[in-house]
């Protein structure tokens, strides 16, 4: 539809419909206009805080930085000795694919899962999904916070449950092999219950009669599960997917505040190291290019499962 | 019998989804409520008045920093700023967005919402360290404003793509122009939306911690960060910290059972109803 055709009001025949004098004129003078002032304020913004700091950072990334007044090009060696050749930045990454695929598994299967249960109507079931939204909600430093007090392996909580039940205690957070699965353990505490509300708001909007006659043909509930419910709703699911993969390679506050990146460098994901670099060295620079690479990636993901999701919406 | 005990299974199950929810919440109150020592105790103290007396201290020793107070306001200032904006700047653009079908900015809404946040980090910390803006509500208000746009953007259009159709066309026949359109027909309509959008806005920025960790310094942290700065002593308070992150994190939940029908929503920016 034309934007002008639209927005053209047919001009006022009778009496204007609401208010009166010169800002009532002043208005109906702006009116044509009204389809580019509406999201201007957001244009504008968005150059200035948004904008602006992505071409910034493209031109950091292409200079060796050393004070804001001495900036020296260097082409493309950030990203070639950095990024490209660096052992470090390859740490981070596999790091970050690490806590990312494997978060993002647990919770899905977890997530679908516990939503599958409960997708029926009962008693309290508004009750249910509120207490599924705080551990989203909930400021994440300071469950982080809680978190590390439970894991401390000597006086925490976690231990203690685990010798209880007759586990063997854990190093938790302070042991460069059991550091990225705690976080995980944290982020799907906190994260799980999104996917479970996605999948319940999917399971709702999902036709009845696929189910009906699936039941009519005599099938198990596994059998429906597998050969209804799962097609049906895979387009809730790569979104579902779509948002927890992006945070999860997001990830900063629970790390930061946990452990720093530690120990040594065994929980240094990508956006720590990008932090690190640029805040802790005060390499602007290098961490600008490491950064572009970062977005390049998320952004490449975001879009695989855009695809998917079109693929996923078409089948459906 | 069967069926009762059927519903009893199941109820059992969610209470089995409920544990870990709760039993981290109620870790974070029962830390904040034992002395530093209990706090260290091996094996931990599980129960109050089964094994320990609890005790005030931490909450009154936290309550009697001038430090404390400064934070909170200043997170509160800067979480009510940054909604403000948010809400003047993504309303009319929301409304945009319905109306005239704006794809491509839509879409660069949702660049802002994946962009990881380091991106603008280094160059808002140059500019604002130009501007003299570091360490102002200003600087804060700005950046966190880039996570609260996305989010109440997206979840307005689906509100104003909801109204019906007729509305606008019967109003413009009566000589309503667009912006009485928006102003009297629209925006009460949508004024379910409108507070979901306010509080989530709020609650993001309340729990912003990358943006503040930088471009705050000691006039204007924020509660996140200072939480950390409890720790970095020799002996973490523990206590005194849990006191803390209850005071953080209670504020949200009460505001999250506010508005819990479209939170899933505004977490998605809208790919996902309900």
């Amino acid at each position: 539809m034309g934007r002008v055709g639209v927005t053209a009001p047919p001009r006022a025949v009778t009496a204007p419909a609401v208010g009166e004098g010169a800002g009532r004129r002043l208005l109906d003078r702006l009116d044509p206009h009204a389809w580019w002032l509406f999201p201007l304020p957001v244009v504008v913004f968005c150059a200035f805080i948004a904008l602006f700091p992505v071409g910034y950072t493209l031109y950091l990334s292409v200079h060796h930085w050393i004070s804001t007044d001495v900036v020296r090009f260097v082409g493309f060696r950030n990203y070639w000795q950095d990024v490209f050749t660096s052992p470090a930045f390859y740490r981070a990454a596999g790091l970050t694919a690490y806590f990312s695929v494997v978060a993002l598994g647990i919770q899905m299967v977890l997530g679908v899962a516990i939503a599958v249960v409960i997708n029926r109507g009962f008693p309290g079931k508004g009750l249910v999904r509120t207490i599924y939204l705080f551990p989203m909600m909930a400021t994440p430093v300071a469950v982080a916070m809680i978190w590390m007090m439970m894991y401390n392996p000597t006086s925490g909580v976690l231990n203690y449950l685990l010798e209880a039940v007759g586990l063997p205690p854990q190093l938790w957070l302070s042991d460069r092999r059991s550091v990225i699965p705690a976080l995980i353990l944290l982020d799907t505490w906190q994260w799980t219950p999104l996917v479970v509300l996605i999948t319940l708001a999917g399971l709702a909007a999902l036709p009845l009669e696929p189910f009906e006659s699936a039941l009519i043909d005599g099938a198990t509930p596994a059998q429906v599960f597998r050969y209804v419910t799962l097609p049906l709703l895979r387009p809730t699911l790569v979104v579902a997917a779509l948002f927890r993969s992006i945070d999860l390679l997001k990830t900063f506050d629970i790390i930061y505040a946990t452990t720093g990146g530690g120990p040594g460098t065994a929980s240094q994901t990508l956006n720590l190291f990008i932090y690190q670099t640029s805040f802790r060295d005060n390499l602007f620079g290098q961490g600008a290019a490491m950064v572009t690479i970062f977005v390049a990636l998320v952004l490449g993901v975001a879009l695989i499962f855009g695809r998917f999701r079109r693929a996923a919406g078409d089948l459906a | 019998m069967r069926r009762a005990l059927r519903w009893a299974g199941f109820y059992a199950f969610i209470a089995f989804t409920w544990v870990p929810i709760f039993f981290v919440f109620y870790w974070m109150v029962a830390t904040s409520v034992k002395t530093f020592l209990q706090n260290a105790s091996i094996p931990p103290l599980l129960f109050p008045w089964w094994g320990f007396e609890p005790t005030a201290e931490n909450w009154t020793a936290m309550f009697a920093e001038t430090e404390f107070w400064g934070t909170a306001w200043n997170s509160l200032v800067v979480a009510a700023g940054c909604t403000a904006l948010a809400l003047g700047l993504g309303i009319p653009c929301a409304y945009g967005v319905a109306r005239w079908r704006y794809r491509g900015l839509a879409a660069s809404l949702l660049l802002l919402r994946i962009a990881p946040g380091v991106v603008f980090l280094v160059p808002w910390f140059i500019l604002f360290t130009k501007l003299g803006w570091v360490d102002s509500y200003r600087a804060l208000i700005l950046t966190h404003a880039i996570v609260s746009l996305p989010l109440v953007t997206w979840l307005l259009v689906g509100f104003f793509e909801d109204l019906p159709r007729d509305l606008d066309d019967a109003a413009r026949v009566d000589g309503c122009s667009v912006y009485d359109h928006f102003w009297r027909i629209a925006l009460p309509l949508v004024k379910p939306g409108l507070i979901t959008a306010a509080i989530l806005s709020f609650i993001a920025s309340w729990n912003n911690f990358l943006f503040s960790l930088i471009l705050a310094q000691s006039r204007t942290r924020t509660l996140p960060v200072i939480l950390l700065n409890y720790m970095s002593f020799e002996a973490t308070q523990w206590g005194k910290l849990a006191a803390a992150s209850t005071v953080v994190t209670l504020p949200v939940l009460l505001l999250t059972l506010l508005v819990q029908r479209h939170i899933i929503s505004g977490l998605t920016t809208g790919a996902v109803k309900g």
